[in-house]
């Protein structure tokens, strides 16, 4: 295997409503911010690959029109994945694996805002068996904490405790969108939003971008003073089926950290967009109270929809450059109640 | 330093307007367990999954890769889902590939497919306003200007289109699975069809199809074991370009020339015309089998059209073209590139059946899409290269 590392990471600031620019004018600074960090010349950059979903702009092919951000001429290597930035960034992992690239620029981008995302990601469902239920994603969500209430020790103060640790982080993150000092009895007299889900266990609704540079061996090495090591990055999917599955629990997530190798993890970023699924992911990850969780604020301060999970391995990245981290994990999800996992571990020299 | 890797299975289903018959599920896995029956494996045998699909608007499912984990098999493994417009069936291929070729997998699985008749492609195709001046009806209203500009600039005759679509409606009354088998076809009935986007007639058009082909490809040890012969990838390659600049040749793309030229310079060709035995590529509109002749140097700019008019492109010609009747025959669009890559693949094995081109032993697989601007191509061959 070749050595790979992140070399940058550039990120817009996560806003409820981005309505003065569109996908292409978001993506354009945060994508020369990154290449310019990165160290690696724009026109020596080997392989471009982007990720994000044509159900959030209601349009078809709305990836086609971010190839405008790159300045593609002349024409370059280039793929596009229907998922979060994150598994954009394994596929640019594995062409430089095979020796076709030694550098690759990765970006996703999502905005929430132009439609209704609790009903839009109802139609990420079984169209036969589960669509046709109208689950929204805080619902699923819903059911997936009381399967772990009911079946840990973990409880609703420990979910409040989540929420209020990572808005307090995300004070010190200026990306971030929902941030603040939150007293933990106070968030537990709210009333239940979908119980047993109060307003702040849920992630916000984000529209944002982000960017990362990875590069192989000496180009790493010549471009970056820190370079982020990929000691290893996994990922894996369990059933649809909400039924077939322990919600409790998240097989996937320990799989893919297994193989990646997340042991001795000193900084962990994992892409929870409900706190519940911050408890589920650190016990799959036995991730134990010596590990610094989510120092950027995580999913529950932003979260941008197919870019929150690529902004965890560059948050993770920003653990090993300002030195809070010799081995940082950076941890993406897709699909309801946690479906599918990736899970990358980075280390400095 | 990249591993071999091989296609040792092939499968698809039956294309066909509308496959009532089957959910999606059913569809791709039609395509899956032919293409394991066919490498003499199970789901069980296999390492990870890549899945591609064009817009997922054409379901009106969100990333259903997630829906199909459980009927591809791939629950407790790795897997991806590709969409890079029109030429995803070809780049799934090729990040297949990728994960066998960087050693990361042995055995993996890879499936493409679209089932149109869910929802109305022409819809889908018609790129609306804010994102674009709403100028075009689907894809054809995108391409024609393009033929047009193509005849001009080459003084191509005006009967070119109507002998590809020929030839390739001929070839698939050979391909068993093709969706459009048109007994009896013949120059005037394609002369006479509707005008539908001029100049394209109705039969120069692809149709809109509901099908999945699936490919199971292997390292070099798993390719060793593998029942029946392997086609060995030889070289991969993807190019973009943006949609809209001024000064674009939308009519002869440079990230497809492009794309072609580091293609055959990794798989050690320095005369394609000589040295490429038989092709499949990306043809909707029949006029792009010349323009695509001249892209992937074949051809010199504006002589295209003579390797049509002149029979080189037929199936006893010297570089028979879309044999299995191509894109034409039958249009699932997410799976039309792979369909181009694995019915390549099929002609190195000698699996082809009735539209087998005796002998064939290096092939090109060609894909493309968006506003002509996504390349996918990979060269297979008899032998590891």
């Amino acid at each position: 295997m070749r050595d790979v590392a992140v070399v940058s990471f550039a990120q817009t600031k996560n806003v409820r409503r981005e309505n003065r620019r569109n996908e292409v004018e978001m993506l354009i600074p945060v994508v020369q911010e990154a290449v310019e960090k990165s160290g690696v010349p724009k026109q020596e950059i080997g392989f471009y690959c982007s990720g994000s979903s044509d159900y959030l702009a209601g349009q078809s092919f709305s990836f086609v029109m971010a190839v405008d951000c790159l300045g593609a001429w002349p024409p370059i290597a280039e793929s596009h994945v229907e998922m979060d930035g994150a598994w954009a960034l394994y596929e640019a992992w594995i062409k430089i694996q095979c020796g076709e690239a030694d550098s690759a620029l990765i970006f996703s981008f999502g905005r929430s805002s132009p439609g209704v995302i609790r009903e839009t990601l109802v139609l990420q469902l079984d169209p036969y068996t589960l669509a046709p239920l109208g689950a929204d994603p805080v619902s699923l969500a819903a059911l997936q904490a009381r399967a772990l209430l009911e079946s840990t020790d973990h409880s609703e103060r420990e979910m409040a405790e989540v929420a209020a640790r990572n808005r307090s982080n995300a004070k010190n993150n200026p990306y971030a969108q929902l941030t603040g000092d939150f007293d933990v009895d106070e968030l537990l007299a709210e009333p239940y939003f979908v119980s047993p889900l109060r307003k702040h266990d849920c992630a916000p609704i984000s529209d944002g971008a982000t960017a990362i540079v990875i590069a192989a061996d000496d180009v790493a090495r010549k471009a970056s003073k820190k370079p982020a090591w990929i000691r290893g990055i996994d990922h894996r999917i369990e059933s649809h089926q909400l039924g077939l599955r322990d919600l409790s629990q998240s097989t996937s997530t320990s799989l893919a950290g297994e193989k990646a190798g997340a042991i001795d993890i000193d900084v962990a970023e994992l892409h929870a967009p409900f706190s519940h699924q911050e408890l589920i992911l650190r016990d799959a990850l036995s991730l134990g109270d010596d590990v610094k969780i989510n120092p950027s604020g995580g999913a529950l301060a932003a979260n941008s929809v197919m870019v929150a999970g690529l902004t965890r391995i560059g948050e993770a990245a920003n653990a090993i450059w300002d030195g809070t981290a010799r081995r940082a994990l950076g941890h993406a999800t897709s699909g309801p109640c946690l479906q599918q996992n990736l899970v990358c571990v980075l280390e400095g020299e | 330093m990249a591993e071999h890797c091989a296609v040792i299975g092939v499968g698809q289903t039956q294309h066909d307007a509308k496959r009532i018959d089957v959910s999606q599920y059913g569809l791709v896995r039609e395509a899956a367990e032919r293409a394991l029956e066919d490498a003499g494996m199970t789901y069980a045998d296999i390492d990870a999954v890549v899945v591609g699909k064009a817009p997922d608007m054409f379901e009106g499912v969100m990333m259903p890769e997630l829906m199909l984990a459980d009927s591809l098999g791939a629950v407790g493994k790795p897997m991806l889902r590709v969409h890079t417009a029109g030429s995803v069936g070809g780049s799934t291929a090729i990040v297949a590939a990728s994960l066998i070729q960087a050693g990361v997998h042995d055995r993996v699985l890879t499936v493409s497919y679209e089932k149109q008749s869910e929802s109305n492609a022409m819809w889908a195709l018609s790129v609306k306003v804010p994102f674009q001046q709403g100028m075009v009806a689907g894809a054809g209203g995108y391409f024609a200007p393009l033929i047009r500009a193509y005849m001009k600039r080459s003084g191509a005759p005006e009967d070119t289109g109507i002998r590809v679509a020929l030839k390739d409606r001929q070839n698939a009354l050979k391909n068993p699975y093709a969706h459009l088998k048109l007994e009896g076809i013949d120059f005037d009935q394609i002369a006479n069809s509707p005008m539908l986007w001029d100049p394209i007639r109705y039969l120069e058009t692809c149709p809109s199809s509901d099908g999945a082909c699936a490919m199971v490809l292997g390292n070099a040890a798993v390719a060793k074991k593998a029942p029946k012969k392997p086609a060995w990838v030889h070289a991969t390659a993807m190019r973009t370009e943006p949609t809209m600049f001024s000064g674009r040749d939308q009519v002869n793309p440079q990230a497809g020339q492009d794309c072609a030229r580091v293609l055959y310079k990794k798989a050690g060709i320095s005369d394609p015309r000589k040295e490429i035995d038989c092709c499949e590529i990306y043809v909707p509109f029949s006029w792009f089998e010349p323009m695509w002749m001249e892209n992937l140097h074949f051809a010199p700019e504006s002589e295209g059209w003579k390797m049509t008019y002149e029979g080189a492109t037929a199936l006893d010609g010297d570089l028979p073209v879309n044999m299995s009747g191509g894109v034409l025959s039958s249009n699932p669009i997410g799976a039309s590139g792979m369909l181009r890559f694995a019915e390549i693949a099929n002609q190195i094995r000698g699996e082809a059946g009735e539209h087998q081109v005796d002998g064939a032993k290096k092939g090109l697989g060609h894909a493309y899409g968006g506003g002509s601007q996504f390349f996918s191509m990979w060269i297979v061959g008899d032998q590891p290269l």
